[in-house]
């Protein structure tokens, strides 16, 4: 499991890559955390087209960072994530709390 | 119940690399079954939520030893059994709320809810300091029959 963090402009671009479960959270959600401190974006795009596997452990992901930017009026937004991602967050709702697409192409735009 | 056609069982440490172990294990193991790719995720799911609740609150402070036993019927049915000795449930129906977590901060407290959705049946049973057993079980579509049973 890994994480590559891109910054752009106001836009702080975490790819996250292999699978996201309770063992492996807690390394990502510091580097973006990291990342959310340094940069203060105005949006964060968490990028799962390389995740492989993904519990519940991701919705807290996605919900610690929610929470986390909570008040600084920064967005979140989610992309690439496959059937299997998207059923686990459905689950959870997440689409009140961010947006998600599935097919990542409003990622280039977003990011550009 | 149906027949047994075939099990397995499995013992191992709550440490937290295990949770990918587990579910890779039992994903294995139902493979003969031929399920489909949705049908080998939503188990491996269930199987992570199941085990990193042992981890995470089972023994929360401890190391303790995480049982495994997996079972496959005759027709499809695969039953799961996820037990620890931990510390128990106090009020299950609470713990089985949608978005209650007793850990806040980064657990999403749907572990239960994920359990729940991805398999056809579950069934939670607990006391305090004695531990939890956890049961699950999915009927698998069976596109190329009942291939378990020549075996």
């Amino acid at each position: 499991m890994s994480v590559r963090i891109e910054n752009k402009g106001d836009v702080v671009t975490a790819y996250l890559e292999g699978e996201l479960d309770h063992h492996n959270a807690k390394a990502i959600r510091e580097d973006v955390d990291a990342a959310l401190d340094r940069h203060s974006p105005g949006l964060l795009v968490l990028d799962f087209r390389e995740i492989t596997f993904m519990d519940s452990s991701g919705i807290g992901l996605v919900m610690g960072r929610y929470k986390k930017l909570q008040g600084t009026g920064a967005q979140i937004h989610i992309t690439g994530t496959s059937p299997p991602i998207y059923k686990v967050m459905q689950i959870a709702g997440l689409s009140k709390l961010a947006n998600i697409d599935k097919g990542g192409k409003t990622l280039e735009k977003t990011a550009e | 119940m149906k027949k047994l056609l075939n099990e397995f069982k499995l013992r191992m440490l709550s440490r937290s690399s295990n949770e990918s172990f587990a579910r890779v294990a039992a994903a294995s193991f139902i493979a003969q079954l031929d399920p489909t790719i949705e049908e080998l995720s939503d188990i491996k799911t269930a199987v992570s939520e199941a085990v990193t609740n042992c981890i995470v609150h089972a023994y929360k402070e401890e190391l303790g030893t995480i049982y495994i036993w997996t079972r496959i019927f005759e027709g499809g049915t695969v039953e799961i059994k996820v037990r620890d000795y931990g510390c128990g449930i106090e009020n299950i129906a609470k713990a089985m709320e949608p978005l209650y977590t007793t850990l806040g901060g980064e657990r999403a407290g749907l572990g239960f809810a994920v359990m729940q959705s991805f398999m056809d049946k579950l069934t939670v049973t607990s006391a305090p300091s004695k531990g939890t057993c956890v049961t699950m079980s999915k009927k698998l579509s069976l596109r190329m029959g009942d291939n378990a049973k020549q075996g």
